[in-house]
């Protein structure tokens, strides 16, 4: 039960799956950081094809996350036509040159190079992340990532709080499930069939059951936790944690490689930006 | 001391429970807008009760995970600065435990105002000023574009919470024992 986290945890014996959780998830971290930042294709494309090249060792089959994909694909694609609504010249003032390919240049709506080199980039960013998030969910058992937020220094009661989270959201889910079911037998009509006013009216009425037994919920499992003594230590132990191995420092020295080259790219572009129309 | 004790193991697991609780909602109950990335956002009417009941560490931890967690597996990765916003909001809704009382029983209108005036002011701060700007500073978006977004998802919020969120207010305060309700029998 634990593990059906939507896109769900599987062992599939890779090396991926016994790097331990800190590394994957100071990996993570880390490397989303700095593709946050960057606005360098060239370190983009390289971020890419490193995170697919970790997919395909991942044994993570397409079938299981091709809805996820879709999803992900759909919002950026939403996104980039926005952006190019409502500022179609913002390549032209990024990159201070203006190579027309449609319209001319007193035209609100026309298309330059720059504005969909820019576009371009911006899809890169929405997207590089997405294997490396895909490898780091499917390869961590939930357990394990409490355990190793707590190691790599967050205090282990905000470490507990996550694992509460991720233990309940099943449960969580399958209180929502009866509820809209019970609701719906009753006569509640929720799906998108219904006009808006009434799926609202729908959607509180499945709220209001599921937010109250939840509050009994904290009630019952703060009574349990205290009863077990919680919080009366300075430091907790983990059951699932794992001892850093040599492939462990073997991939945080990779990533921290990635990480110096792009702070260095910083430097070289003279800013967050790779122009190439100079 | 005991009872700052278990104070404290409250916060822990409604910190937990509410991150679950606020996953579940934004992933379910979501209904969008019409502008892209911005939705109906029912689980910040939840939030405000978190906030009023558990304090502002509980609540601006709890929107903190519940939304990072819901982007990780919808998007690939969190989208920080709304996440950050989030969590801000969270513990702005905590602050406002002390003057709402609700754990002594039936909550009066004019708290009820004050308390909506109060969350349309911290939404604006949150949605449209520091939101938007984190995104230009951050990820350089353009500026109207994030600006859009953002004073959307003011107005949606605030709906939301000033209907959600007072609802949800005034069921809960009428399940607790009003203070000074027991009387000495002559």
């Amino acid at each position: 039960m634990q593990n059906q986290l939507l896109i769900g945890y599987d062992d599939r014996h890779t090396f991926l799956n016994r790097l331990s959780g800190s590394t994957k998830l100071l990996s993570f971290v880390g490397l989303s950081v700095i593709g946050m930042m960057t606005y360098d294709t060239r370190y983009l494309i390289g971020i890419m094809i490193f995170s697919l090249i970790l997919f395909h060792f991942s044994k993570i089959k397409y079938r299981d996350v091709s809805f996820v994909m879709s999803v992900i694909i759909g919002f950026s694609v939403l996104n980039l036509v926005m952006v190019y609504v409502f500022a179609p010249h913002y390549g032209v003032d990024i990159y201070g040159t203006e190579h027309l390919l449609l319209g001319s240049s007193n035209h609100y709506f026309n298309l330059t190079t720059e504005q969909l080199f820019y576009e371009f980039n911006l899809l890169l960013k929405y997207t590089f992340a997405v294997p490396l998030a895909l490898i780091f969910l499917m390869t961590t058992n939930p357990s394990e990532f409490a355990a190793s937020l707590n190691k790599i220094g967050i205090s282990y009661r905000i470490s507990y709080s996550v694992a509460i989270a991720l233990r309940y959201i099943p449960d969580v889910q399958s209180d929502y499930r009866t509820i809209s079911l019970a609701q719906q037998a009753r006569g509640f009509e929720i799906s998108k069939k219904a006009p808006f006013m009434t799926r609202v009216r729908g959607g509180v009425q499945i709220m209001l059951p599921l937010i109250f037994s939840s509050l009994d919920r904290i009630e019952v499992i703060s009574q349990a936790m205290e009863l077990r003594r919680f919080g009366k230590g300075k430091k907790r132990t983990w059951y699932m944690a794992q001892k850093f191995q040599r492939n462990d420092y073997l991939a945080l020295f990779v990533v921290a490689l990635l990480i110096l080259i792009g702070i260095a790219l910083f430097k070289v572009n003279g800013g967050r930006f790779w122009n190439p129309f100079k | 001391m005991q009872n700052q004790q278990s104070n404290s193991i409250r916060t822990v697991v409604a910190t937990g429970i509410g991150a679950a609780v606020i996953f579940v909602l934004m992933k379910f109950v979501a209904i969008p807008t019409g502008i892209p990335n911005t939705q109906v956002n029912v689980s910040i009417g939840f939030l405000a009760l978190l906030g009023a009941v558990f304090g502002p560490v509980a609540a601006g931890l709890a929107v903190f995970i519940g939304h990072a967690l819901n982007d990780f597996v919808t998007y690939g990765s969190p989208w920080w600065t709304w996440v950050i916003v989030d969590g801000l909001i969270g513990v702005a809704f905590g602050l406002a435990k002390n003057r709402l009382k609700i754990a002594n029983g039936a909550l009066s209108t004019a708290k009820l105002v004050w308390f909506n005036v109060y969350q349309i002011i911290v939404n604006f701060i949150g949605w449209v000023l520091l939101a938007p700007t984190g995104d230009i500073i951050i990820y350089h978006e353009p500026a109207n574009k994030v600006y859009v977004q953002g004073v959307t998802t003011w107005i949606i919020d605030s709906i939301s919470v000033a209907i959600i969120g007072t609802i949800l207010l005034v069921l809960y305060s009428r399940t607790r024992t009003q203070r000074g309700s027991l009387k000495k029998e002559r």
